[in-house]
């Protein structure tokens, strides 16, 4: 049957022509390239549940008379997008377990996708050739974070329409063109003419999650192309790529992962609440939300917002508002810079031939300490959009704890750039660090004596090294196995020897 | 410690060079596959339980905590079992496959480049005027689709971003259409307040507050401004917008919960802490013969967040 069917598909298709060698295909065996994967599995995830909500949201600013399962707010006024969002999580079965699933796959998307970024910069893997896919990559981080905060926009709760009321006065902000895209976009001045949530709405489930394909497959299509990157094991060269091939094995294990990466997904969405907008309530553009953050991956964004200091730019008849500088152009200046940055390295070290093989971070100890710095202070940021909470938490004013921010946001990096610096140079300086070591076990004798053994080996695992089989040589091995058996059969091969049977 | 390892185990290989299956790189990675193969059984059956437990606890309309705990759990036992079978049931490994460099050959490049360069000139070859016309026609086609997908959102800002609905005469009216008389608002008391023709309004609104009972001179030129204490500010913060919503008594200032810009009222609602640039717009009021609070006049100033064409006065 499945013979069959595998024979008219392949006669129409040429499915083994060439699929043979997509059988091949090998992955390192190393655990970060798991976050890439991550990402992925999330992604699907966010596309699944996605799908789910937009059958029950109803995208509409218009109001209603809410009589829904939410009590409290029975009979008041409320848009349609907040109260089909109400319905979602109160209502429909199983809705509430998808709504959060789906926000909390929406952090783990994007939290994955930036400590992705980061071991790709930390280990080099950006290097020629790969710097068309660090771009692409940059710009799937991009719509990412822009789909995120489209999403958590929609529900029109006060939290949500606090985060829009200030989307649009950062669009005014921009010279020149500023408050022309605001109008257009929201149809008029704030809060427009009921065009922002369908609007977002369609650019969050339609237009953006599409791009994201796009650029995912040309992501992935160049991650084939050039075959994965490695780090320097052995048997491991420029010209080879080392661990377990597509099927069965990485197969098996990225699907374990894919499993994984939902279910955790699906534990959080049950027992981890998140963005409860029943009890922010429906936006009105007069109500104050206090002590509320966006979502984390914008924290950095509201920090700067906070920290900036209360200039702006007078010109004759114009001015630069003061939001444009922490809100477009530090966005601005940090994706450009980051997308740009293979290119920076290269220019400055002169290094540009094509690197397979990764650095470990501390043998690239300026690169590293770059990095550092850069994260701590985007990390400082972060810290400052709780600026309010903390002052509040720790009792101080609220004076003193922007003031530390505003000196951390300078001073952070600037110590981090040596103290991480120094501390690459010391562990190059360390022969044996980052190889696989064999464990030791601390025993004590009857005579209460202690001494250290070698530990038994971790289950499953022997310390030797083996040396890497060419997966083409394996080939040939199936071609030999299938002469001697004489009839294309091909036993032998990727057999579990006998006496494990 | 890895020096005692020596060296890697090279594949074995029979007569012809060929890697024998019976190499350590083919065998399981597993040194008691039987034991393995009992776990990765047990935690399919587990799986296999979390999700027959997920159609119940749907059928019986269970809370999102056994829908999510069922389906979730049996999804990491699923996910386990297979990470058990890929890592511990499979050849070992390593494997590996050669690599070619990425950059082309100069003979590629150039046949490349020949054969586009060749047949592209048969085609444009003495025809530079057609190639200069389809420019210019694609050209013009790229800026005009572009006018309905952007000028057809909505309409030129205009005047709106200058004028609020506040008109001289305005009554001060609530979001629940009562109209403010004096009395309504006590010493220390708070209230938000629209013109009666933009009730709810997002830019019109406005924060009356009543530091105490008699007039208050926040500038020169205001000093009827504020009658009996009363004194309102436009609402709408100039950082980035957020409803300047929070009256602190003692120090008489208002606070912006977006990013705490903190607002002097006696000042004139000077910024004098955060990020926001500019004194929030004040509103000159009266009081009517009938006792109602009512607008001298407009706000002699944009509300709200600054923009581009907005000039530089503050
Ligand atoms: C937003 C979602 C993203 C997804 C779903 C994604 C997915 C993946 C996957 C599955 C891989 C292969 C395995 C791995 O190395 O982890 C990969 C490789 C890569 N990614 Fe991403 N990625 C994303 C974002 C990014 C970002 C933000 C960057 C950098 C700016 C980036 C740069 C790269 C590069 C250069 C490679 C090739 C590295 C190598 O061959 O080792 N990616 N990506
Ligand atoms: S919006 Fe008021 S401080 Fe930022």
């Amino acid at each position: 049957m499945i013979d069959n069917l595998f024979n008219w598909i392949d006669d129409r298709l040429a499915i083994s022509r060439g699929g043979r060698h997509l059988l091949n295909k090998i992955f390192p065996d190393h655990w970060s390239f798991m976050l890439g994967e991550i990402a992925l599995y999330s992604f699907i995830v966010l596309l699944l549940t996605g799908i789910f909500l937009t059958l029950y949201f109803v995208p509409s600013e218009s109001s209603i008379v809410y009589h829904g399962a939410y009590l409290p707010i029975d009979g008041q006024h409320v848009s349609q997008a907040f109260a089909s969002t109400l319905d979602i999580t109160f209502s429909v079965r199983g809705g509430l377990l998808i709504r959060q699933m789906h926000h909390w796959a929406a952090n783990i998307f994007i939290g994955s996708a930036v400590v992705h970024l980061l071991r790709i910069f930390f280990t080099g893997g950006f290097r020629r050739p790969r710097e068309v896919n660090w771009i692409v990559g940059a710009n799937l981080l991009i719509l990412g974070i822009f789909n995120g905060f489209l999403g958590y926009s929609l529900p029109d709760d006060l939290v949500s329409g606090t985060g829009i009321r200030i989307a649009f006065s950062i669009l005014e902000s921009v010279p020149f063109a500023g408050s022309y895209l605001a109008t257009f976009l929201f149809g008029g001045n704030f809060p427009g003419n009921g065009a922002i949530i369908p609007r977002f709405f369609i650019i969050q489930v339609l237009i953006l999650p599409l791009a994201i394909l796009g650029l995912l497959s040309a992501h992935l299509g160049m991650l084939v192309r050039h075959k994965h990157t490695q780090f320097k094991t052995p048997g491991a060269r420029e010209d080879n790529v080392v661990g377990t091939p597509l099927w069965p094995t990485f197969m098996t294990k990225t699907l374990a992962f894919f499993f994984l990466t939902t279910g955790i997904t699906v534990l959080l969405g049950a027992v981890a609440q998140i963005n409860p907008i029943w009890q922010y309530g429906q936006y009105y553009p007069w109500k104050v939300s206090y002590a509320v953050q966006p979502d984390w991956y914008m924290g950095w964004l509201d920090g700067a917002l906070r920290v900036m200091p209360s200039w702006e730019i007078h010109l004759p008849g114009h001015m630069i508002p003061n939001v444009f500088f922490p809100a477009v152009l530090l966005p601005g200046i940090t994706f450009t810079v980051l997308m740009m940055y293979p290119f920076i390295e290269e220019r400055l070290t002169g290094n540009v031939a094509e690197h397979h093989l990764l650095d470990r971070p501390r043998d690239r100890p300026v690169r590293t300490a770059f990095g550092c710095a850069v994260f701590a202070f985007y990390f400082v940021l972060f810290g400052a959009s709780a600026t309010d909470v903390l002052a509040n938490y720790l009792n101080l004013s609220l004076n003193f704890v922007l003031w530390t921010f505003r000196i951390l946001c300078i001073v952070v990096p600037i110590v981090v750039f040596p103290v991480a610096y120094k501390i690459c140079k010391e562990l190059e300086g360390v022969p044996e660090g980052g190889k696989r070591k064999v464990h030791n076990l601390i025993v004590r004798d009857p005579a209460g004596g202690y001494s250290t053994i070698p530990a038994e080996e971790y289950p499953g695992y022997e310390s030797i090294e083996l040396e890497p089989v060419d997966v083409e040589k394996v080939e040939s091995l199936t071609a030999a196995a299938a002469a001697k058996n004489g009839d294309g059969r091909t036993e032998g091969v990727y057999e579990i020897p006998r006496e494990y049977r | 410690m890895s020096d005692e390892q020596g060296p890697p185990v090279a594949p074995e290989r029979d007569a012809e060079g060929l890697v024998s299956p019976d190499s350590p790189q083919f065998q399981v990675a597993a040194k008691h596959p039987q034991r393995v193969e009992r776990t990765t059984a047990v935690l399919f059956l587990a799986s296999l339980v979390g999700f027959v437990g997920f159609g119940i606890a749907y059928t019986q309309n269970g809370s999102t905590q056994w829908l999510g705990l069922t389906i979730g759990l049996g999804m990491l036992a699923f996910g386990f079992a297979m990470a058990a079978w890929g890592k511990f049931l499979m050849p070992r490994g390593p494997f590996e496959e050669p690599r070619a460099p990425m950059a082309t050959t100069k003979e590629e490049k150039e046949a490349f480049v020949s054969d586009f360069a060749t047949r592209g000139k048969v085609a444009v070859e003495r025809r530079s005027f057609l190639v200069k016309l389809m420019g210019a026609a694609a050209a013009i086609l790229g800026i005009v689709a572009a006018f309905p997908l952007i000028r057809s959102l909505g309409p030129l800002p205009g005047k709106s971003f200058y004028k609020t609905a506040w008109r001289k005469g305005s009554y001060l009216t609530t979001i629940d259409n009562r109209r403010v008389k004096v009395g309504d608002v006590e010493v220390g008391g708070v209230l938000t307040v629209f013109p009666e023709s933009d009730v709810g309004g997002a830019i019109s609104q406005t924060i009356l507050v009543r530091p105490q009972t008699t007039a208050i001179v926040t500038k020169p030129g205001r000093e009827s401004w504020a009658p009996q204490g009363y004194i309102a500010f436009s609402k709408v913060c100039t950082h980035a917008g957020c409803p300047v919503g929070l009256y602190e008594e003692q120090v008489q200032q208002l606070l912006c919960p977006c990013h705490q810009s903190l607002f002097d009222i006696y000042a004139g609602a000077e910024p004098i802490f955060g990020p926001a640039p500019r004194p929030l717009a004040q509103l000159p009021l009266f009081i009517d013969s009938s006792g109602y609070l009512r607008a001298q006049a407009g706000y002699d100033e944009p509300v709200g967040p600054g923009f581009w064409e907005r000039g530089g006065t503050t």
